[in-house]
């Protein structure tokens, strides 16, 4: 296939239906007109190349070959030799189906553009306080939660500090942790006014299976309600709290899931 | 300028976050109660939210007309003071940090279909794009712009999503009336999953008095979702 035309990347495409927009777009035809050998033609030629120059093809795109082969197997045959009907409402024109739903694609994908040009309007409004940088699910918080992304994230920071001051040697890890001695410990750590910041919850921590076991600890601590979790903004220092109580209930720690010590390579 | 005008303005430029017309007669009323002497403020608690709402709308407009450097929005929660469009180049350098963070183009094409088409499950979406939407659901989801709203009441009850107060205020929209092509839009018939439907229904399934949707909390949904 030479057609210069056709030389776009696989990947500019949203799918098959876009892909399917463009061919017709390109023949300047009406969607209604579709001339299903032309279009199909067009299609495997199109597929053919990106195979060609090894671009991997999306299933959905191989879906779509078969789809418009049977379809147009459908047309080629005289009405009365056509088979029964697989579905309800396609005894009329085969490629009905498709150009419904060519249609309709073609409609949310136009609604897409706008949107984008409404996206490009607001971003020219700046707020009061401008709004945070949406970067991570804190939109749907109310301010001073903590999402689940951002303790994820400070929880990994901890561990890459411990992978930085292992070094070259690597040590035996003979110390086991469990997580209930990791919940006394939160405990009796985190001081009875004031909060504790999330990092300094790991200090002097240097094996990952402590450092795991901690935060496990902390997040059953959250889920009894016995310890809060808050953060002073995007971004800001994670600090912890003491919820009022402080006795865990003997019942709470012995229905621990994860009493036993965690495997630190896990 | 109308006294109520006055106050409204003052209210909108102090405040950080937006305010409804309701809020607005809650922070007037409360003026009255703090000095019932102030023969103003008695006078102004007395507006209701509906005189509040059309005030906002004028306020709006006479900024509008005499380009100001600042105009006043509804959007989602409520109206608020921003600066005018025209003079974004200008405000941006205030904010180098903040830069807009855009959605690609196969997440706009999802985020469409869900706002026109709400509540709308994973399936019907994937049936109108003719693609998987799992990584571009994920990205909305954590963007902010949608949230799980509901189960659909077929087999399998499959989790419905819509989009969220964020999505408004993300596209400085009003309401999702104020959509583009909306009328046209929402009555669109979509092409639907197949589903293995069509059967009745197990009553075992169906939990009393539950007919359409069931709420999901919106974090409980984002466990079910990364469960997924």
């Amino acid at each position: 296939m030479a057609d210069a035309a056709y030389k776009v990347k696989l990947d500019v495409f949203e799918g098959p239906l876009d892909l399917l927009l463009y061919l017709v777009r390109k023949d300047e035809v009406d969607i209604y007109d579709i001339e299903i050998g032309r279009i199909t033609r067009q299609y495997l030629e199109y597929l053919g190349e990106m195979e060609s120059v090894d671009v991997e093809i999306g299933g959905e795109f191989i879906v779509m070959a078969a789809n418009l082969l049977y379809i147009k197997s459908r047309t080629l045959l005289p009405v009365d030799l056509q088979g029964p009907v697989e579905e309800e409402g396609e005894d009329e024109d085969p490629r009905w189906e498709l150009i419904r739903q060519l249609i309709e694609y073609k409609k949310f994908k136009e609604a897409a553009g706008n949107l984008r040009d409404r996206e490009e309007f607001a971003a020219k409004l700046f707020g009061r306080t401008p709004s945070a940088p949406a970067v991570d699910g804190g939109a749907t918080l109310l301010a001073g939660e903590v999402g689940t992304l951002d303790l994820i994230a400070a929880f990994q920071r901890v561990l890459a500090r411990i992978e930085k001051q292992k070094g070259a040697a690597r040590e035996i890890e003979a110390d086991r942790f469990t997580v209930s001695e990791k919940i006394e410990y939160v405990l009796k750590i985190l001081p009875e006014k004031e909060g504790l910041k999330f990092e300094e919850l790991f200090a002097g921590q240097t094996t990952r299976s402590e450092v795991v076991a901690t935060f496990l600890a902390l997040l059953e601590l959250v889920r009894l309600r016995h310890v809060h979790v808050e953060q002073e903004g995007p971004f800001g220092e994670i600090m912890l709290r003491r919820r009022g109580l402080a006795v865990v209930p003997e019942q709470d720690l012995a229905n621990l899931p994860g009493s036993a010590a965690p495997d630190g390579n896990r | 300028m109308t006294p109520l005008s006055r106050v409204l303005e003052a209210l909108l430029f102090a405040s950080d976050k937006p305010m409804s017309p309701a809020e607005c007669v809650k922070h007037l009323k409360g003026a009255m109660e703090a000095a019932p002497e102030n023969g103003d403020a008695v006078a102004l608690a007395k507006c209701r939210p509906d005189e509040v709402a059309s005030a906002l709308g004028e306020l709006a407009s006479v900024y509008e007309a005499e380009q100001r450097g600042f105009r006043l929005i509804e959007s989602g929660a409520g109206w608020k003071v921003v600066t005018a469009p025209d003079a974004a180049p200008w405000v941006r350098q205030l904010f180098p940090e903040n830069r807009p963070s855009r959605l690609s183009p196969s997440a706009l094409e999802t985020l469409a279909i869900v706002a026109y088409r709400q509540p709308i499950t994973r399936a019907d979406l994937e049936a109108v794009r003719g693609v998987n939407v799992d990584g571009v659901m994920q990205t909305l989801l954590e963007r902010g712009v949608i949230r799980i709203a509901g189960r659909a009441d077929v087999p399998g009850r499959p989790l419905l999503y819509g989009t969220t107060e964020f999505f408004l205020e993300h596209f400085a929209l009003r309401s999702l009336d104020e959509l583009p092509n909306c009328a046209e839009l929402r009555r669109v018939e979509l092409p639907v999953a197949a589903r293995p439907e069509d059967q009745p229904v197990l009553p075992l399934d169906q939990a009393p008095g539950s007919h359409g949707t069931e709420a999901v909390s919106p974090s409980e949904a984002v466990l079910v979702e990364e469960a997924i």
